[in-house]
C-alpha cells in the first residue's frame, strides 16, 4: 500500500488495539442489541400477521405453567396433560365446539440437528371414537362456523397448512409431513424414507415455507409419536375450533370447569400478549439506543480523549515539520469515522448473527439477516463517535507545538 | 536572508515576567552556519522556535527574504515550514509507528504528489544519510545515532533552505555527535544550506561560522 494519511491512521489504531476494542465495546455492543431486537420484533409482527391468517383454531387448552407469549412455541416442550381430556371434551356437549385437534410437541435432535417432533390425531380417529359416534355428530359435515373452510384440493398450498394447524383427515403410523426448512436441512422428497428415533417413516406431504417455527416441525400421528416419546396417553395442547357467537357467551368458562389444571385462552388474546410483547421491545429497543449514544459517545471520546494526550508530542512534531491545524483536524476526524464504521459495522455483526441464530430457540422465529440494518448502524454508530471525539479532536488541532522542547 | 528586529518574547508566570528573549537583533546571511549558544534558561531554543514560527514573539519581527513570518496566516505559516525549514530536535520526535522510510515521508504529505515518487525520494534522502539497509526498521529498531539520522533525512525531505537544529547531539555520544556535526556540516558546505545549530558543546560551536552567545535572553555577542 502507498503510504499515505491512511496509511497512519490505520497504523496507529492497530498499534494500540487493545485500548481501541475496549473504547469500541459500547458503541458495538449497543448496535448489536438494538439490531438483534429489531430483527426479531420486525420478523416477530410479520409472523403474528401471517399466523392470525393461517390459524384454524381460536381456542387453546394448554397445561397449567405453559407460557403463553408466542402461541408458535407454546405447545413446545410444555408440560403434558391427559390425552383423555379430548373425551371429555367431546362428552360434554358443550356446544360451541366445533372441532378440535389434540397435540404433542416435542424437540429432538436428529443428526445433531434440533427440530420439533409434533404428534397429531386425525381427524378421522377422532371421529371414530364410540363416544364420539353415540353424540350423533357423525355423518354429519363437519362445517366450520368460524374458521375457514377445509380445502380438499390436492396440490400443496398455504390451505394445507391451515388443514395441518386446524386439522387432518387422516395419517398413516408410518406416515410424516415435513416442514420447509425440515425437507431443505435433510434433503427430503416427498416419497422420502426418514428415520426418527430409529423407527422409519414416509414423507407423504411437504408443507410450504411461512416463516414460523412451523417450518422446523415434523408432523406425524399422535400415538406414534406418544410412544416414540415414551409420554403414552399425554398430550400438550388442544386446539379448539369453536364458535365465535359461544365464545363471548363463556364457552372458555364452561372447558375450564371440566379441564382442570389447564391454561385456556384464546388466540386473540395469546396473539394480543404478543403483540404488547413486541410494543414493550420497541420501547425498550428506544430506551437502549439512548443509554448507547450517551455510553457510546462517553467511551470513544474517553478513548480518543487518551488517544490526543498521549499524542501530543507527536502532533507537535508534524505541527513543527509543516503539519497544518487541518490536517490534524482530518487526522482525528477520519480516525473518529473509521471508528464508527467498525463499529457500525461490527455491531450489525453481531446483533444479526445473534437473531439469527438464537431467534428460532428463543423466540421461535426464523429471522434472515436485514441488509437495511446495515445502513442504519453505520449511520448511528459514525454519529456517536464523531459526538464523542469532536472535543478531543478540538483539542488536538490547538495543541502549542513548543510541546516539543519538553523532555521525553 | 533572515533579519531578525528587536525580538522580545515575554512570559507572565504568577504575576511576574520572564523575558525569554528580550531585544534581540540578528543578521544571518543565506549559506551560512551559525551556532547558538549559552547557559541553560538563557533562550536559545525560544529563539530557534521562533525562526520556525512556532512562537508568537511579543515584540519585533522575524523577517525571511524580506517576509515578516509573523504577519503571515496560520496556514501560510504551516506551509512555509514545510518548505522553508527543517527541524531537527535534541529528542528526534520520530513517529513509533512509523518506519524510518515512512517518518521521512511525514513532511511531504500535506504537499500531496505521486506516492511512489514521495517513497522514492525518502529512500534517496536515508541513502545519503548512510541508512538504506535500514528504510523499513521502525525507530524502536534503530540505534541512537541512526534513529537522529532518520530524524536528519526528515527536515530535509522537502528540500528545505534553512535548517533548525536544536541541540541534536545533546544525547549522542561524542564520536556519534561528531558524525551528525560532519553531515550537518556538508549540508552546510556541499548544499548551501543555512544551518542555525543551538549546542552546548564547544567543538561543535567550533565548526561555525557565526557564534551568537545569549544570557538571560539576550544576545552577549
Ligand atoms: N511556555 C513557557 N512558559 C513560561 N516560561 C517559559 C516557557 N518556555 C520557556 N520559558 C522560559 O523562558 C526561558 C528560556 O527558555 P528556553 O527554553 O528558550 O531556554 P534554553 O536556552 O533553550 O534552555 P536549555 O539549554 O535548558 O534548553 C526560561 O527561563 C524558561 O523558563
Ligand atoms: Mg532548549
Amino acid at each position: 500500500m502507498v503510504f499515505s494519511f491512511r496509511t497512519i491512521i490505520l497504523r496507529e489504531i492497530v498499534q494500540r488495539k487493545g485500548r481501541m476494542i475496549s473504547g469500541l465495546m459500547a458503541i458495538t455492543l449497543g448496535i448489536a442489541v438494538i439490531v438483534a431486537i429489531q430483527s426479531v420484533t420486525s420478523v416477530s409482527r410479520q409472523v403474528v400477521a401471517k399466523k392470525l391468517d393461517l390459524l384454524g383454531a381460536n381456542i387453546m387448552v394448554l397445561p397449567q405453567g405453559a407460557t403463553i407469549d408466542d402461541y408458535y412455541t407454546a405447545d413446545v416442550d410444555a408440560p403434558t396433560f391427559p390425552e383423555e381430556y379430548v373425551e371429555r371434551i367431546v362428552t360434554s356437549m358443550i356446544p360451541g365446539v366445533d372441532n378440535m385437534s389434540p397435540k404433542l410437541s416435542r424437540r429432538i435432535k436428529i443428526d445433531g440437528s434440533s427440530v420439533i417432533l409434533t404428534g397429531i390425531l386425525p381427524m378421522k380417529e377422532l371421529a371414530s371414537k364410540p363416544i364420539w359416534q353415540a353424540s350423533g355428530l357423525i355423518g354429519a359435515e363437519l362445517e366450520l362456523a368460524c374458521a375457514p373452510s377445509e380445502n380438499k384440493e390436492s396440490s400443496l398450498t398455504e390451505a394445507d397448512l391451515k388443514a395441518v394447524r386446524k386439522i387432518v383427515d387422516s395419517l398413516r403410523n408410518d406416515e410424516i409431513w415435513v416442514g420447509s426448512s425440515i425437507a431443505e436441512r435433510f434433503n427430503v422428497k416427498t416419497g422420502s424414507i426418514f428415520p426418527i428415533e430409529g423407527q422409519t417413516f414416509e414423507v407423504t406431504h411437504m408443507l410450504p415455507e411461512t416463516g414460523t417455527i412451523d417450518d422446523n416441525r415434523i408432523f406425524a400421528h399422535l400415538h406414534v409419536v406418544q410412544k416414540l416419546l415414551g409420554i403414552e396417553g399425554q398430550v400438550s395442547n388442544i386446539e379448539i375450533m369453536g364458535c365465535c357467537s359461544e365464545i363471548s357467551d363463556g364457552l372458555l368458562g364452561k372447558l375450564r370447569n371440566i379441564l382442570p389444571d389447564t391454561r385456556i385462552t384464546t388466540i386473540g388474546h395469546i396473539v394480543n400478549t404478543q403483540l404488547e410483547t413486541n410494543r414493550l421491545m420497541a420501547k425498550v429497543a428506544l430506551v437502549l439506543l439512548v443509554i448507547i449514544i450517551l455510553v457510546g459517545s462517553f467511551s470513544i471520546g474517553n478513548y480518543m480523549w487518551a488517544n490526543v494526550e498521549e499524542r501530543r508530542k507527536e502532533i507537535g512534531t508534524l505541527i513543527t515539520i509543516g503539519w497544518g491545524r487541518r490536517h490534524i483536524y482530518w487526522m482525528f476526524f477520519a480516525k473518529a469515522v473509521m471508528l464508527g464504521l467498525a463499529g457500525g459495522i461490527l455491531g450489525y455483526l453481531v446483533g444479526t448473527s445473534a437473531a439469527v441464530i438464537l431467534g428460532p430457540y428463543l423466540a421461535g422465529l426464523n429471522i434472515d439477516p436485514v441488509l437495511n440494518y446495515l445502513w442504519w448502524s453505520i449511520l448511528v454508530a459514525v454519529m456517536i463517535a464523531l459526538a464523542g471525539s469532536w472535543y478531543p479532536i478540538y483539542r488536538a488541532a490547538r495543541i502549542d507545538p513548543a510541546i516539543i522542547m519538553q523532555e521525553i | 536572508m533572515i533579519d531578525i528586529r528587536k525580538l522580545t518574547k515575554t512570559y507572565t508566570r504568577s504575576q511576574q515576567q520572564v523575558h525569554a528573549l528580550y531585544d534581540v537583533s540578528i543578521k544571518i546571511e543565506a549559506g551560512s552556519f551559525a551556532a547558538v549558544t549559552g547557559p541553560s534558561g538563557s533562550g536559545k531554543t525560544t529563539l530557534l522556535l521562533s525562526l520556525g514560527g512556532l512562537i508568537q514573539p511579543s515584540k519585533g519581527a522575524v523577517n525571511f527574504n524580506g517576509q515578516n513570518l509573523y504577519s503571515l496566516s496560520p496556514s501560510q505559516l504551516a506551509s512555509f515550514r514545510n518548505r522553508t525549514i527543517g527541524f531537527v530536535l535534541q529528542t528526534f520526535n520520530l513517529v513509533p509507528y512509523l518506519t524510518a522510510v515512512e517518518n521521512v515521508m511525514l513532511p511531504m504529505l500535506p504537499l500531496g504528489g505521486n506516492g511512489a515518487d514521495l517513497k522514492k525520494q525518502a529512500v534517496n534522502l536515508l541513502d545519503r544519510l548512510g541508512l538504506s539497509d535500514r528504510k523499513d526498521f521502525f525507530p524502536r529498531e534503530l540505534s541512537i545515532g541512526q534513529q537522529q539520522r532518520v530524524a536528519i533525512a526528515r527536515a530535509l525531505a522537502n528540500e528545505p533552505d534553512v535548517i533548525l537544529a536544536d541541540e541534536p547531539t545533546g544525547n549522542l555520544d561524542p564520536a556519534l555527535a561528531e558524525e551528525i556535526l560532519d553531515v550537518l556540516e556538508d549540508l552546510n558546505k556541499n548544499r548551501s544550506k543555512t544551518v542555525i545549530l543551538v549546542t552546548h558543546s564547544p567543538q561543535a560551536s567550533a565548526r561555525a561560522g557565526i557564534v551568537l552567545k545569549l544570557r538571560e535572553g539576550m544576545l552577549v555577542s
